[in-house]
């Protein structure tokens, strides 16, 4: 008799269960979806909508380019290559090249971190895709380029200072609260 | 049929005097690719797109929208890549029964549609044996199936393969069963026939008969859904466990073959649950011109089979996958015994009543009706409970 009654209260259990999980299905089908229409049916653009520390394609910003090489030795999978040269006459150093292999990055942010002047950066690019391996390796030097050298005091280059500025935001970004200030050796 | 060979033998197309069992062939192939490569090669495609939009809608999202408007080439475009990738057959295939098994389930697929009741006139081969020559071929694909899982060399194929074969020949019994009230009821086994014994309104319907072939049409149901290897009895290819089951080794065309007979297969549940209990093409008599009469019940009929065809892709989005001890415990434990008691319970039932029982047929049609109306009453709660925007439109 237990038997029998069991075996009726499963098929009831099944039929009921079904029915339920049937009804709660079709009041989703009935839903707007969630779905945001990515990339072209959006208000803005995605990347004008991400945080400013977001990780995307790195960047640099030559005019304040140390030629310390923190980047270089900071990166776990050697995709930053740097060739950097004392000029002979005017004791300076020269950027020859400055290359970024953007389908090695692996966008861990150790880089930047290091950089002393925010000059090496994330962007909220994040639309890599290319044709070619070639054409992902990003080439900041055209023509060799003097290093940044720090001043004593605030920046006094108009064309400079602007850029500095938003090169030091970028490192306080970083800054843990209460902890040191990451590459923070050099005064702004 | 014979008419129309009579007519073109008479129309001088073929010269004077052909044999005329020459030309009863040529009409037979002829009419069998454009039924295959009109209808069903499309519907494969198309159903393939729409379930992934229904499956989207139900899980929040908008499905493929960028092929064509909507998206609808989407089934264009995969088939086309399905067919420019390499067809490869494994070093350590068994390579000619490799190469056969995707064609025998084709053919497990394509062979119910020459008994296919579309209209009163429109049937490819009335056979007096029909609806036991539909269930007869669509095992076929067991063949397949199990051929394609022991040829490939690879565990998880055989696996998927067994399995299916497993599913596919203790399902075939409560669906084999599930048929005979409605053979006891017309006393014959013809598509057409079967059809003819029922009305063109609801408490007609043999779904309606009497409670017996109600619970029968479900199992039928429930059963073909698990011989074609749908969730929630998807285990010959479950994606988790399986790789892909028997199709694992497969590519290129003989992988679409695989895929194509599974969604078609889809119609022809469809059409075997609309022939034996949905009324099939039943229209009532508005005209008296014979080519509006059969669109007309053409429509009726498509309209009854993706109605099913829908209702099965919301059970696969809704219902998990069972285990395989649970798939067995639900066939051999539940659905045998139950349809044994349906097929005494409808012979019962027509000794009492041979011509039927008119009032049973107007009290289920209602108890139906509440249930739908009850169905729908919990949707709304459901849709009231969330507070999410409800939004009918099929078009995003």
């Amino acid at each position: 008799m237990i038997a029998v009654s069991e075996y009726v209260h499963n098929i009831k259990d099944t039929v009921s269960t079904i029915f339920e999980g049937m009804a709660v299905t079709a009041s989703h089908f009935m839903r707007k979806p969630y779905t945001v229409q990515y990339p072209d049916r959006m208000p803005v653009r995605v990347q004008d909508t991400l945080p400013f520390r977001y990780r995307g394609i790195l960047e640099v910003d030559l005019e304040i380019c140390t030629g310390c090489l923190a980047c270089e030795r900071a990166c776990p999978i050697d995709c930053i290559v740097i060739v950097a040269d004392k000029d002979q006459q005017t004791r300076q150093l020269l950027l020859s090249q400055f290359d970024i292999d953007i389908a090695k990055c692996m966008y861990c942010g150790l880089c930047s971190e290091a950089c002393p002047t925010g000059s090496i950066h994330h962007t909220t690019e994040f639309e890599g895709a290319d044709y070619s391996l070639e054409s992902l390796i990003r080439r900041f030097v055209q023509d060799p380029v003097m290093a940044y050298k720090a001043k004593k005091g605030p920046e006094t280059d108009p064309r400079i200072a602007p850029i500095l500025n938003r090169g030091m935001a970028y490192l306080d970004q970083w800054a843990q609260p209460g902890g040191e200030k990451p590459g923070g050796e050099e005064p702004a | 049929m014979q008419t129309l060979i009579q007519n073109l033998i008479a129309s001088g197309l073929f010269g004077k005097n052909p044999p005329s069992e020459l030309v009863a062939a040529i009409v037979v192939f002829v009419m069998s690719a454009l039924v295959f490569v009109a209808v069903a090669l499309p519907f494969a495609g198309i159903v393939t797109w729409v379930e992934r939009r229904v499956w989207a809608r139900i899980q929040s999202r908008v499905g493929p929208n960028r092929v064509g408007p909507q998206g609808f080439l989407q089934w264009l475009a995969d088939g086309v890549k399905v067919v420019c990738k390499e067809d490869i057959v494994p070093d350590d295939a068994d390579a000619r029964l490799f190469k056969l098994a995707p064609y025998l389930v084709m053919l497990a697929f394509i062979l119910p549609w020459a008994v296919m009741p579309f209209s009163s006139s429109l049937i490819l081969a009335d056979m007096n044996v029909g609806i036991l020559y539909m269930t007869a071929v669509t095992a076929l694909t067991v063949v397949g199936v199990l051929m394609a899982g022991w040829a490939s060399n690879n565990k998880w194929s055989l696996i998927g393969g067994v399995r299916s074969a497993a599913q596919i020949v203790s399902y075939e019994i409560p669906a084999g069963l599930s048929i005979f009230p409605v053979v006891l009821m017309t006393g014959t086994l013809s598509m057409q026939g079967i059809i003819r014994a029922q009305g063109w309104a609801p408490q007609h319907w043999f779904l309606f008969a009497n409670p017996f072939t109600f619970v029968a049409a479900n199992i039928l149901y429930m059963s073909s859904l698990a011989e074609a290897n749908r969730t929630p009895f998807d285990l010959p290819e479950a994606e988790s466990e399986l790789v892909a089951g028997f199709a694992t080794e497969y590519s290129g065309w003989r992988y679409g073959c695989f895929s194509m007979a599974e969604w078609g297969n889809l119609f022809v549940i469809g059409a075997i649950i609309t022939t034996l209990f949905l009324g099939g093409w039943q229209f009532p008599h508005v005209t008296n011109n014979v080519v509006a009469m059969n669109v007309l019940e053409v429509i009726a009929f498509l309209v009854k089979v993706l109605f099913l065809v829908f209702v099965s892709m919301w059970i696969r989005a809704t219902l998990p996958r069972v285990r395989i001890d649970q798939l067995m415990t639900a066939c051999w434990k539940y659905f045998v015994p139950i349809s044994f008691v349906d097929m005494i319970g409808t012979a019962v039932w027509v000794t009492i009543w041979p011509e039927g029982n008119a009032a049973m047929g107007y009290i289920m049609f209602a108890g139906a009706i509440v249930l739908g109306a009850i169905f729908i009453q919990r949707v709304i709660y459901y849709l009231r409970r969330s507070r999410m925007e409800v939004y009918f439109n099929p078009t995003i």
